[in-house]
């Protein structure tokens, strides 16, 4: 348990795409600004960060990102740390902060995510992105990270039923919630038969299956609950912050269907919170490829193993659904997937939707959010719940 | 895939499918491990040979191909059901993608998988292919 409550005051982030014009440490020291303004902060308050990030060192040739980063924001000499955990890197600074503060150690820490991507060709990024997987016992047998996930679908079809439509739905979901987020890197609509007509990269999953390169960077900062009036009206409680691990290989797992860290880490979740998945209103999740969303909605709790291709078949997870709106940012599909940003900027989201700020893409009524940031191929998960304060 | 050391160490697993086994719970692992990871410190790890013959569990084909598997795509990759337990990963060779399916009957085979790289050093493993009748 937390020794004492945290809260988010304060959020940020870039545009997440293809943004050739900004270097890596511009687009931090973007989305840290704009999370001081949110907060009223000048930047003098921050005493510590933590940067999510996974691969600078092959993306842009730069490790010791966190001292750059310290240094391009003016923040030395406060101390910044990296913490990497592929692609759930985000998630787990935003988790290093809060237990930062809730520590007592530090009251107002930021934590940042950022990754530049484009720099190099889509090979190279290709081949960097597949470091997450077990690298002498998948990637040596010529595995791709598409064909890790593209493996979890062909048995969750097998097992369950799952039709190459129900893998098409969370795509299309998500790329409608695009469009009403000026931040997404895809703000356009798709059809199932774009996604089931699009070209092949891992059977049974096509172009429209998977989440794209992007740039982009996400902060957010944390401080004690009972400081959090001094910077915010609205502040927001972190009701809960659970992380698991599992094997980083598909082939050392019982069950590739689920992802046990998932259910692992929403279980501590969960229980740390005090509500059950039914409470939730509003979720990002981890939607790398269009069957990581469905079995992230399985594993979550949102419903039984199995069922999820039919519970996007009639509408469960849209932002207008009363259950519970799954990725109304677009989610990593259609927001755009900068991998070290990408789980910081699910909480930017959450935040903005408890807020009730979320302009035309705003659940109604949204009380209580969960984040859900996945390592590889579900070595490494974070999970977190969030709850307006005021 | 990090140069001619990482690959040399693992030659005999490769090349011959040598596992390990937990004497203490008897579960066999492969890729090896030094560590069982049901009985940690009790228990103690043996070597052991794989047979090779099992099937497939789930797969995927490849059309997008990481640097030095160009020529190969589209290939099948494939998590194979050991006889005696682990699941592995390998290539699925010597097959059209459209003759694999989930249970498929496959035995190991010995393969040149990947060019030489920048470091010289060309990759051969144990991959799996289809059982053919007769």
């Amino acid at each position: 348990m937390l020794r004492r409550d945290v809260a988010i005051v304060g959020v940020g982030m870039t545009r997440f795409g293809e943004l050739w014009e900004r270097s890596f440490d511009d687009l931090f020291v973007e989305a840290g600004l704009e999370a001081l303004e949110d907060a009223g902060m000048g930047g003098d308050e921050i005493e510590a960060m933590y940067v999510g990030n996974m691969s600078a060192g092959r993306f842009i040739d730069q490790e010791h990102v966190a001292s750059l980063i310290a240094d391009r924001s003016g923040l030395t000499p406060i101390p910044c740390t990296r913490v990497e955990a592929a692609c759930a890197s985000g998630g787990l600074a935003v988790r290093q902060a809060i237990l930062a503060v809730a520590s007592g150690m530090y009251d107002i820490v930021l934590a940042g995510g950022v990754e530049k991507m484009t720099d190099v060709t889509t090979e190279e990024a290709t081949a960097t992105l597949a470091t997450a997987s077990d690298q002498e016992w998948e990637a040596f047998h010529g595995i791709t990270f598409p064909s890790l996930y593209a493996m979890i679908a062909r048995r969750h079809m097998y097992e369950y039923g799952t039709t190459r439509e129900h893998l098409a739905l969370p795509p299309v979901k998500n790329h409608r919630n695009a469009t009403k987020n000026p931040k997404a890197q895809f703000q356009f609509e798709i059809t199932v038969e774009q996604v089931i007509e699009s070209p092949l990269v891992a059977d049974p999953l096509r172009l429209l299956d998977c989440s794209p390169v992007s740039d982009g960077a996400a902060a957010v900062i944390v401080c004690p609950l009972e400081m959090a009036k001094e910077f915010t009206d609205t502040p927001i409680v972190v009701r809960a912050t659970a992380q698991a691990s599992d094997s980083i290989a598909l082939h050392d797992r019982d069950d590739i269907t689920t992802l046990k860290a998932t259910v692992e880490a929403a279980k501590t979740a969960y229980k740390q919170a005090g509500v059950e998945p039914e409470d939730v209103d509003v979720a990002e999740v981890h939607d790398c490829f269009s069957i990581a969303e469905l079995v992230a909605v399985e594993d979550l709790g949102f419903v039984e193993k199995g069922e999820a291709g039919e519970a996007y078949h009639d509408g469960m997870f849209e932002i207008d659904s009363d259950y519970v709106a799954v990725n109304p940012s677009g989610g990593l599909k259609a927001k755009g997937h900068p991998v070290g940003a990408s789980g910081v900027a699910q909480v930017v989201e959450i935040v903005e939707q408890l807020r009730g700020e979320a302009g035309k893409r705003q659940v109604d009524g949204a009380e209580i959010g969960l984040t859900h940031n996945v390592g590889g191929s579900g070595g490494t998960v974070v999970v977190h719940i969030f709850e307006r304060a005021d | 895939m990090g140069g001619v050391p990482r690959f040399w160490r693992s030659i005999d697993n490769r090349y011959r499918l040598i596992g390990t086994r937990c004497k203490n719970c008897g579960e066999v692992f492969f890729p090896p491990r030094v560590v069982c990871p049901n009985c940690r410190s009790d228990g103690e790890m043996e070597e052991v040979q794989l047979s090779g013959r099992g099937e497939v569990y789930t797969y995927s084909v490849v059309r997008v191909p990481p640097e030095g598997f160009e020529d190969k795509a589209p290939y099948v990759v494939a998590v194979v059901k050991l006889e005696e337990g682990p699941l592995v990963t390998a290539m699925i060779v010597d097959c059209e993608p459209g003759e694999i399916d989930v249970g498929t009957p496959v035995e190991a085979v010995f393969r040149r998988i990947s060019e030489d790289g920048e470091d010289g050093v060309i990759y051969y493993s144990l991959e799996f292919r289809p059982v053919r009748e007769g």
